[in-house]
């Protein structure tokens, strides 16, 4: 009782996004937000990796690199580091890379096994939902964190399906296997993101329920008079902060759609086509915000110049498409395409709880068609559409997503060349911990999974 | 631009007789046969057929020549589950005959008759090395999913090989849910069916009529309840391996395959024994389903090692019209996790072909085999891989498709 009152306080002082900030009640210890992560990095020792071929994470390659580890941090990386009372792990012949970060991941809410009951991850009742968060829907149990871990996963975005024009808050989370409760797998300090979706989704679901919105001129019209509704309520409550009259009642949609209008919360906005995209980016005009990234993207590569021009990620499949008319038009060098453009944002993400496990293969596979067309593209500005990219997206990229000094430790050891299909995560560390070692018997299974059956060795 | 376009659509509209004499030169040749791979082999091509494989091939005269330069050489690949050719565009409302609704029409679906060889799909396949494809309708009205066929991805009019080869079969979660939520009911259910179809007409002319079938369903479903064809049965766990295993062992004369098998590892020796072959997904990992939650990524490896034969595709639920071309980063993935690269190669290619009855003319480079051939600027199960060339019916295919023609259209260089 004492739990939910305070949860209750704690929540009416805090409009959309301040999720960082302790409340203070006058009689009391500062006590910890409502919904705040409570993540602790795993233990870890000081470890330094040597004569590793290095991809930073920011374009760039290191032959015989050493990257050290201390504290959860990069310390630093370059030739012939000194151990200094360090664990070593001889790298010789491996490949050395940041944790890959999924911008688009559906895992917890839409979990193995999937069954009526685990359907958590699209509230399909109005078209505006931008009042759910998903991360109220993560499931910890789900035996996919696990599986992605093993693929080099360090961190991942979980939306909302796109169901809706308005999808909800989305989380961006550490695959901490094992944890007890969402709050212990999100990302600290992360902003919180929302989901919007165009195109046949939405029009679909309600227009096959003979409700608005049934046509993309009835998204954009959804699109448009909710923000006119959020800028009405952000004025009335920065009216209230000044003196000036009431803040109006809470309305959690509201609050979202607030905290992306004042840049707090990190639009993610799933859309297919060019000239969808190109509109959605005049309501963010017309509105004055930022859409940090557009989801799927599948004909991103018609308009790599206004995307780079506006600054907007795009996260997109290696080779998607077909499945539907806005997914037509999907080429095998829409990644390479993006990444071409001066100042651009190519992400590649996974969408898929399969996908996820073996980001690096898309990867692989877009440089490979890049190059195929006449690119020059590296092995080390490909790591960059996995890691620095959708970090960028999301809002971390001082956080993580490239090894440099100071950047938290989520590094992976590959037996080989990670663009390629042979090569496997040998081991996996989080914050400068090892969270998982190929073949070790570290294979983490979920309460879930706990037995079930026979899994001796499985993974 | 343009000039591709209509070296495409010449090339299209070309007929097989034209096949010309060609002599693949010096490449790694996995000959998927007894010679293996041949190191510095020679492909000879005529009349659409292997002719001769080996070293120093001497070039019959007006033979044209094609250097492979040491790069890997191989039989196209054989998408061994796919809807392909049966939507351009899957959903969205677009025609899909991949899907059959309602109870009118099951068994009876008949994939050769909607598969068309003009969707855009096929050259988009085909100049990613996947020359040959088994597809099969998905009826969802009983647990009888319709007739399959083989089809080539040339692009031609003629271009299914084998109609009605097979039948899709529901007997796992699947079954059940299409025989009233249960697999108590749903054995009785098949083994009714079976009953029917033997017994079609007789029972329908009397007016009797079937116990479950309709007499559509039970004349298109009666050659497979003699034994005189292919089901293709959709199962995943260890205990439904198990019952078809009996029941087979019970009904000897009938011939099965498994689609899905995530827990065949489980059953490895049973299944070896038993001669059933199975078609399975190796990045199928996930309890997703609780008929597979053991589903684990070297399945593929452990299947191998006891002896199963087998092949690799996209399981029951992933296979689709569009990415049949990943089934070489499938394999690869099993190779990732155990399975021999021979095995693996072999399971994308002559495993299918084997399965679907048609081993003896297709998935290897050897005499008389018909001449799908590939040539590879890479390791063909390495995902940054590609075809530099690719032949069906010895006739090379361009490596053009709408897709690169919108690659072309966007160039950031245009």
């Amino acid at each position: 009782m004492r739990l939910k009152i305070w949860i209750g306080l704690a929540a009416a002082a805090c409009l959309a996004a301040c999720a960082t900030t302790a409340v203070e009640t006058p009689d009391e210890t500062p006590r910890r937000e409502a919904f705040a992560s409570t993540y602790e990095p795993a233990p870890s020792t000081p470890t330094l990796i040597r004569n590793a071929t290095v991809l930073d994470g920011l374009g760039g390659e290191f032959a015989n690199y050493d990257v050290l580890m201390r504290d959860g941090q990069i310390v630093s990386i370059g030739q012939g580091l000194a151990a200094d009372g360090a664990t070593v792990i001889d790298a010789s012949g491996r490949f050395v890379t940041p944790g890959i970060i999924d911008a688009h991941s559906h895992l917890g809410v839409y979990p193995a096994p999937s069954i009526q009951a685990t359907s958590d991850g699209n509230e399909v009742t109005q078209p505006n939902t931008a009042e759910v968060w998903a991360e109220h829907s993560v499931w910890p149990q789900d035996p996919g964190f696990g599986r992605a871990v093993a693929g080099g996963i360090t961190t991942l975005h979980i939306l909302p399906g796109s169901a809706n024009l308005f999808g909800g808050r989305g989380v961006t989370l550490r695959p901490v296997l094992g944890a007890r409760s969402v709050l212990e797998m999100k990302f600290p300090g992360a902003p919180q993101t929302m989901k919007m979706a165009c195109g046949e989704n939405p029009s679909r679901v309600y227009g096959g329920r003979n409700s608005s919105p049934a046509t993309g001129m009835g998204n954009f019209a959804g699109y448009r008079q909710a923000f006119a509704n959020a800028a009405r309520y952000a004025r009335r409550v920065a009216a209230a902060e000044n003196g000036e009259g009431d803040p109006p009642d809470r309305d959690l949609e509201m609050e979202t759609l607030a905290g992306v209008l004042n840049g707090d919360i990190l639009l993610q906005w799933h859309c297919y086509r060019a000239d969808e995209m190109a509109l959605a980016i005049d309501v963010a005009h017309e509105f004055d915000f930022q859409i940090s990234a557009f989801h799927h993207a599948v004909e991103a590569y018609k308009i790599a110049d206004l995307l780079a021009e506006e600054e907007i990620c795009a996260a997109m499949w290696a080779d998607w498409w077909g499945f539907k008319l806005e997914a037509y038009d999907g080429i095998r060098e829409n990644i390479p395409f993006v990444d071409a453009a001066e100042g651009s944002c190519a992400i590649v993400h996974s969408d898929s709880e399969v996908g996820i496990q073996r980001l690096n293969q898309e990867a692989g596979k877009a440089l490979a068609d890049g190059r195929r067309a006449g690119l020059e593209i590296s092995r080390g500005q490909a790591w960059r559409w996995l890691s620095f990219n959708p970090a960028r997206a999301l809002g971390i990229e001082e956080e993580t997503g490239s090894l440099q000094p100071g950047r938290r430790a989520d590094v992976v050891i590959w037996s080989a060349d990670p663009l390629t299909s042979y090569a496997v995560a040998e081991r996996v560390f989080m914050d400068g911990a090892l969270i998982y070692q190929r073949g070790q018997g570290q294979e983490h299974f979920s309460d879930f999974e706990l037995g079930q059956t026979y899994r001796e060795g499985a993974q | 631009m343009r000039i591709l376009a209509a070296l495409f659509a010449s090339l299209a509209l070309a007929a097989p007789a034209f096949a010309e004499t060609v002599l693949i030169r010096d490449g790694r040749v996995v000959t998927n046969g007894a010679a293996g791979v041949i190191q510095n082999g020679d492909v000879l091509i005529v009349d659409g057929r292997i002719s001769a494989v080996g070293e120093n091939i001497t070039a019959p005269r007006g033979a044209r020549i094609v250097e492979a330069e040491g790069r890997f050489v191989t039989p196209g690949a054989f998408a061994a589950m796919s809807e392909i050719g049966l939507s351009e565009i899957s959903g969205s409302g677009a025609p899909n005959d991949a899907s059959v609704e309602g109870s009118l029409i099951s068994a009876a679906a008949d994939a050769g008759r909607a598969f068309d060889p003009s969707v855009t799909a096929v050259p988009v396949t085909r100049l990613e090395g996947v020359t040959r494809a088994a597809i099969a309708p998905s009826a969802t009205g009983t647990m009888f999913g319709g007739r399959g066929a083989l089809v080539s991805l040339s692009g031609e009019a003629d271009s299914v090989f084998g109609e009605r080869t097979f039948m899709v079969v529901e007997l796992g979660e699947t079954g059940a849910n299409r025989v009233g939520g249960s697999r108590a009911a749903m054995w009785p259910a098949f083994e009714a069916a079976l009953r029917d179809a033997r017994e079609y007409p007789a029972r329908y002319r009397s007016g009797q009529g079937g116990a479950v079938l309709n007499e559509i369903d039970a004349a298109a479903l009666q050659p497979y309840a003699r034994g005189e064809g292919l089901m293709l049965v959709h199962l995943e766990s260890a205990t439904d391996i198990r019952r078809l295993i009996a029941f087979k062992r019970a009904n000897p004369r009938l011939r099965f395959a498994i689609h899905g098998g995530a827990e065949a590892w489980q059953v490895a020796p049973e299944l070896a024994r038993s001669g059933i072959p199975v078609i399975i997904d190796p990045l199928n990992n996930l309890p997703d389903r609780f008929e597979r939650l053991s589903a684990r990524l070297d399945n593929a490896a452990l299947l191998h090692a006891a002896g199963v034969r087998f092949a690799i595709a996209p399981g029951p639920g992933s296979v689709d019209a569009h990415q049949a071309r990943l089934v070489l980063q499938l394999a690869g993935n099993a190779v990732a996790n155990g399975l021999p690269w021979d095995a693996a190669f072999a399971a994308v290619t002559r495993g299918p072909a084997e399965i679907f009855g048609v081993g003896n003319r297709i998935g290897r480079l050897e005499r008389s085999y018909v001449a799908d051939v590939v040539i590879w600027d890479g390791d063909p199960l390495e995902v940054q891989s590609a075809p530099t060339a690719v032949f069906i019916d010895g006739e090379e295919q361009p490596l053009v498709s709408r897709q690169t023609m919108l690659r072309d259209r966007y160039h950031p260089d245009r």
